[in-house]
Formats: C-alpha cells, sequence, structure tokens
C-alpha cells in the first residue's frame, strides 16, 4: 500500500530514518527538479520526478533509484546544495520523496530557506566528516536519529554533533518554521509600517499603489 | 558586522519586528509574481482561510511558460495554458494588478517592473524568482523566495529573515572596448566562486560601476544569485534617478521632488563598515565565456580552459564533471568552439540595449548556416521599441528568428529548447547541466554581442574581431 503523504505540521525536534548519500558540489535545483516539471499548479506529483534527468542518465545506479535507499529520509550531501533557481518545486520534491533532513557542506540560501519554510531542517558539517560518512558502507544500512535540540546525529555506526543557525532551530523547535501565523500576529505593527514608509506617500497617487 | 550601508539602512528601514526565533520580519514594499511560483501559494492562503494584505503591493505578469511563437490562446501546451489561467483567476479574485499578453506591459517580470518605474530605490522588492537580485541597480535591497514565502508576503507583505553581511565588491577602472557588463559579472563570479556570496548582499561599487548604464548595472545585479548571493545592490545616482522618471509608475510632479530628495539621501556613507570588501580591476576583464556548468567556470575569451591541476582543489570535483559533460579537455581553447543554437534575451540580457548591441554586430551580415539563431525581447515595450528603431528587421535579415516576449530558452519551460547535445551561445544567466530543455544540452553562457559574433561565424568568436 502507497502511504498518503503528510506535510509536516507543528514543532520538529526529531528526525529518525535511514540516511541517503548523494555526492557533488554545487547541485542546482534544476537537476533537483528540471524545469518541465514546474509546469504544475499544486506540488502533489513532484516527488517521483526528482533528479529526473541525473537519474535517467545513471540508469538505475542514481542513489535516489538504488534499493538500498528506499525509504530513507536524511540526504548527506557535499558543498553548496541547492543552488540556482529559487523554485521551491526542489525542496518540495524531495520532501514528496520521503526526505525530511539534509546534512551538508554548506547550501545555497534561497534553497535553505525554502527548505525552512517547508519544515525539513539543514544541517552543516565540515568537508572532511562529510566525506568520512558519505564514504562509509554502512551508512545506509543502519537507523539514523537527528536529535534537533542537542544537534546530534546518532547512529550504530556514527556519533557526531551538528551545526544550525539557532534560529533556524528556534524554529523547528517551537514550530515557527511555518511562519504565516506568527508574521500575522504582527498586524497592527505591519499596517503601521506601511504608512510610515516615505515611498508609499509619494507613490499614493500612483494608481498601483493606492493601498492606503 | 556591516554598518550604516544602504542595505543596512533599507533593511532596518523594513524591519517590523524581532521574531522569537532570532531573524527579522521584514516589510515588502513591492512584490512581484508570475505563474510559476504563486498557484501554489494562492492555494496555501486558500487551505488558512487568508486573504490578500495589500492587494496593490503586488504586481503580476506571465513569463516563464508563454511560448514566444504562436501565444494564441488557448496556448497549445495545456499544462501552460492551465497555468496562465490560474494566474489570470487568482489576480481577478485578489484584485492584484495583472500585466497579461498583448497589454503593451507584459514581459518578464525583472524587465518589467523597472521599465514601469514600479522599482524605485530604498524599497524591498521580493519575487519567488532568484533572479529578483536585478532590481537592487536601482538601489533597492531585491531577492529571490520561494512559494512559501510568496504565501506569506500576500498574506501579511512581510517575510522572516535574516540580516545578510554586505560585501563591497569595488570594481576600478573601466570596462575595455568589446566588454560589457555581463563580462563583467561573469568575470566576478570567476574570482569569487558560486557560493562565495551565500549569506552576503553584494554592493557593486567603484569606477567601472558608475559608468555603466542602468540596464548594464541590472545586468551586474541580475546575476548575483549565479554568485551565491541572494541580493545585490548599486548606490543609485543621477542615471537611475533619470531612468525612472516619467515611467508609468513614477511619482509625479510634487511627489517627484518629494521621492527625489529621498532617493538622494539613500546610499551608503562614506565611512560605513563592511563585512567584506573585494577589489576587481575592470580594465582587465575580457570577453568572457563559461566553459563548464556552473556560471563560474568561465574563461576570458583568448585563455584555455583550466587544467584541472591549476584549480582550487574544492573546484575540481565539479571542473571534471564539466569537463565530462561539456565535452571539453582540459587546456583546451575556448575560441572557435562550433555553435548550434545563438539565443538572445532572459532577464540578464533581454533589454533594448542588449538587442541594440547585438544588432549593430549582426547588421548586414548572415547567420552561419549551421547557426539556429533567435532573439526574444524581454518584454513587449522592448520588442515595441526595438520595432519603432527597426531592430526586428536587421535581424530578420540576418536570418534570426524573432521572437514573443518571455523568458524562453533562459530556462525552457516553452517549446524553445536545445535538442541532444546542441552547443548553445546564450545572453541568459544559467549554463547548468540540462537547463536549456535537453538533459545532455550543453550552454555556453556569453554577452550578448558575442553571442551575436558566435551567430555570424558559427563558433565562439571574439566580438572585438567585428569591431
Amino acid at each position: 500500500m502507497i502511504k498518503k503523504f503528510q506535510s509536516p505540521v507543528g514543532p520538529i525536534s526529531k528526525i529518525v530514518g535511514k540516511s541517503i548519500v548523494l555526492i557533488g558540489d554545487d547541485i542546482d535545483t534544476d537537476r533537483i527538479i528540471p524545469a518541465r516539471f514546474l509546469k504544475c499548479v499544486n506540488f502533489d506529483n513532484l516527488g517521483q520526478s526528482v533528479f529526473e534527468d541525473d537519474r535517467k542518465n545513471l540508469k538505475g545506479k542514481h542513489p535516489f533509484d538504488l534499493k538500498s535507499n528506499k525509504g530513507s529520509s536524511i540526504l548527506i550531501v557535499n558543498s553548496n546544495f541547492g543552488c540556482g533557481s529559487s523554485r521551491e518545486h526542489a525542496p518540495q520534491a524531495l520532501l514528496r520523496w520521503g526526505i525530511r533532513a539534509i546534512i551538508g557542506e554548506s547550501f545555497a540560501e534561497i534553497f535553505y530557506c525554502n527548505c525552512i519554510a517547508i519544515g525539513i531542517p539543514c544541517f552543516t558539517l565540515p568537508k572532511k566528516l562529510v566525506k568520512n560518512i558519505q564514504e562509509n558502507k554502512n551508512i545506509n544500512n543502519s537507523l539514523c536519529e537527528i536529535n534537533i535540540q542537542e544537534s546530534t546525529f546518532k547512529s550504530t555506526f556514527f556519533n557526531f554533533d551538528l551545526e544550525i543557525k539557532n534560529s533556524s532551530k528556534n524554529m523547528f523547535l517551537s514550530g515557527e518554521w511555518d511562519a504565516t501565523s506568527t508574521l500575522l500576529a504582527n498586524k497592527k505593527l505591519i499596517e503601521k509600517k506601511i504608512n510610515d514608509l516615505p515611498y508609499t506617500k509619494f507613490n499614493q497617487s500612483n494608481e498601483l499603489f493606492e493601498t492606503i | 558586522m556591516s554598518k550604516d550601508t544602504l542595505f543596512d539602512k533599507v533593511w532596518d528601514l523594513h524591519k517590523v519586528s524581532s521574531l522569537p526565533g532570532g531573524s527579522d520580519q521584514i516589510f515588502i514594499g513591492l512584490h512581484l509574481i508570475h505563474e510559476v511560483t504563486s498557484p501554489q501559494a494562492f492555494g496555501a492562503l486558500k487551505d488558512k482561510n487568508l486573504k490578500v494584505k495589500f492587494p496593490s503591493r503586488t504586481v503580476a505578469t506571465v513569463d516563464h511558460i508563454v511560448p514566444t511563437d504562436n501565444q494564441s490562446r488557448p496556448f497549445k501546451d495545456n499544462l501552460a495554458e492551465q497555468m496562465i489561467e490560474t494566474l489570470e483567476k487568482n489576480c481577478l479574485e485578489h484584485k492584484i494588478e495583472f500585466f497579461n499578453i498583448g497589454s503593451g506591459n507584459q514581459g518578464i517580470v525583472h524587465v518589467v517592473a523597472p521599465e514601469l518605474g514600479l522599482t524605485q530605490p530604498g524599497m524591498t522588492i521580493a519575487c519567488g524568482d532568484s533572479h529578483t537580485s536585478t532590481h537592487g541597480a536601482f538601489g533597492s535591497i531585491a531577492f529571490g523566495i520561494g512559494t512559501s514565502q510568496v504565501r506569506d508576503v500576500l498574506a501579511t507583505q512581510t517575510i522572516a529573515m535574516n540580516k545578510l553581511k554586505v560585501r563591497q565588491i569595488w570594481c576600478e577602472n573601466k570596462l575595455s572596448n568589446g566588454v560589457y557588463a555581463k563580462d563583467l559579472v561573469l568575470h566576478i563570479i570567476n574570482k569569487l566562486g558560486v557560493k562565495a556570496g551565500v549569506g552576503f548582499a553584494y554592493e557593486f561599487a567603484g569606477p567601472a560601476i558608475n559608468s555603466l548604464s542602468m540596464e548594464e548595472r541590472m545586468t551586474i545585479c541580475n546575476m548575483s544569485i549565479e554568485g551565491g548571493a541572494r541580493c545585490g545592490y548599486i548606490n543609485p545616482d543621477e542615471k537611475t534617478f533619470s531612468y525612472i522618471k516619467n515611467k508609468l509608475c513614477a511619482p509625479k510632479n510634487e511627489n517627484w521632488d518629494e521621492a527625489l530628495l529621498w532617493w538622494k539621501s539613500l546610499k551608503s556613507d562614506a565611512n560605513s563598515i563592511y563585512d567584506d570588501v573585494t577589489k576587481i580591476d575592470a580594465s582587465k576583464v575580457e570577453p568572457t565565456v563559461t566553459w563548464g556548468i556552473t556560471p563560474g567556470q568561465s574563461v576570458g575569451i583568448n585563455q584555455k580552459i583550466p587544467l584541472l591541476e591549476e584549480l582550487p582543489p574544492d573546484d575540481q570535483f565539479v571542473a571534471e564533471e564539466a569537463y565530462e559533460y561539456m565535452g571539453f579537455k582540459q587546456g583546451q581553447s575556448i575560441k572557435d568552439t562550433p555553435i548550434d543554437v545563438c539565443f538572445i534575451g532572459s532577464c540578464t540580457n533581454g533589454r533594448i540595449s542588449d538587442l541594440r548591441v547585438a544588432a549593430k554586430v549582426i547588421k548586414n551580415k548572415k547567420v552561419s548556416q549551421n547557426v539556429k539563431a533567435f532573439v526574444v525581447p524581454g518584454s513587449e515595450k522592448v520588442a515595441k521599441e526595438a520595432k519603432i528603431e527597426g531592430l526586428d528587421k536587421i535581424f530578420l535579415d540576418a536570418g534570426f528568428q524573432w521572437r514573443e516576449p518571455g523568458c524562453s530558452m533562459c530556462l525552457a519551460m516553452n517549446s524553445d529548447k536545445l535538442i541532444g547535445n546542441q552547443v548553445s551561445a546564450s545572453s541568459s544567466n544559467r549554463n547548468f547541466k540540462g537547463r536549456q530543455g535537453s538533459p545532455t544540452g550543453r550552454t555556453l553562457l556569453m554577452s550578448p554581442a558575442m553571442v551575436a559574433a558566435a551567430a555570424i561565424s558559427g563558433k565562439v568568436t571574439d566580438i572585438r574581431d567585428f569591431m
């Protein structure tokens, strides 16, 4: 039976699952989800198309096609992962494939923010440690546990500390990664701000800017 | 930590609150939307039973999926038709201004907003598109966001974001003849690397930047994201103000005077503090061409593709991947590489000045018989102006196809795609694997003048030999 997809909700403090290793620097969002799959008005069917072209080129040998990686939820990557286009379709495709956390040397900025916004914590580790993990043959055989509060990764073969920005950590623990309601709570401050901005005044006569 | 830079000033001005988690809540002065990254955001609003907070602060156009050959509706591509219909419906329902095809104002979102005078100094601008950094050319703080943040801007006109550090990129001297803004920005990305900008806003400054036109400045800021910087900007000056003056949405009469007074106060202080400063000698930049699969993998036209051992250890992995994918040998010359397709367009180089430069190169010449060459104007306004100047005729006479405005083969969401492992000379911004629509297609990024020269000679050519 196919498990129905569920988006993360509320506070996230722990991720448990198998790890999947993907090697390569500067893996851009066009590769994660090629542009032709962006022709959609929802994200529902993106999971199956994640890394579509890379997978086709590797004819079944891509990490996302290997049987041993089936059901994995912690993705281990190298540097500048998710560079390029701002398409949230990229982390949405990863999420729908089953990824719930990403560990890497570094992440591109917009991709990182998109991951937070949809409930995928991203952690960083030094290059050498990522390499050690990626080269360990047992990495996809063992159940791993990420504890966000402690910022730790634990498994039968590895235990190490993870790095995560404090603001991101706090957002996952509190559930504020889903930012809309937190932002909405400052309704009065927002309304004050729009009235205080110099350019809302001098653009007032402009019919496109007739807000206030 | 940076202090008193334009970035600091605009950030502080737009800060609504410090959020409990530690990031800032930032007000977005102008929100631009298009058909690809907005439908899910409107869907989420519906799910959460929320309304668009300030509909007149959001402006929409359609660019990514539009066909550039036959734009009659319904589009031949059902999915593309569904996407434009969804945008039309959402804009109508939420009372958002939508510049649709045929309105005279449609085009690539980052071409349209500046030419309408919507983009102004001192604003925060967000759009669900990474090339939003383009608008920083006007001294606005502009950045790309994902769909969840599009939802947040629609619902609250704010987003949660960590303040960026500021790196000044000081460009000394001037670009030499035949060298353009595109070459300069490719050179900068090559020198600094594609991830150097992560966590930074880039302030482009110095004599070489000051001497650029507004459209050239947009080319520079546009590609900040290719250097990893989500946001790039240039302090506004007289060129900025005169570009905006009399545009459709520019402040008028006494409002103009008030705006000008404020805009003139907006710049980084002489003694402002940056997190980092990098210097680039613009006079040393050559016409630049990418040879690899990231925008950082480029060389001057007369240089060789680097040997693996010449590259820093951290760059070698991707370089090996690039040699293989592109079919280039280490140490090979980039000059004379045969070209199959030439594309002039995109939010990087699809503006009227880009078309003028390219038209000058090809005037009274013919496109090489092995090359398919086409021009996609950045907007309906650009197309109209080009026709008035007779540029369309120059392109057509030379054997270029003249298309309708859109993003086209920059990312190939419409039917403009490379086939197989074709090599394109492209004035766009990304040379990623598969970017231009074929999983094995190969892209060489260069200035519009260089694309034009490649179209005529059928191979990568030094534009200076054409002058």
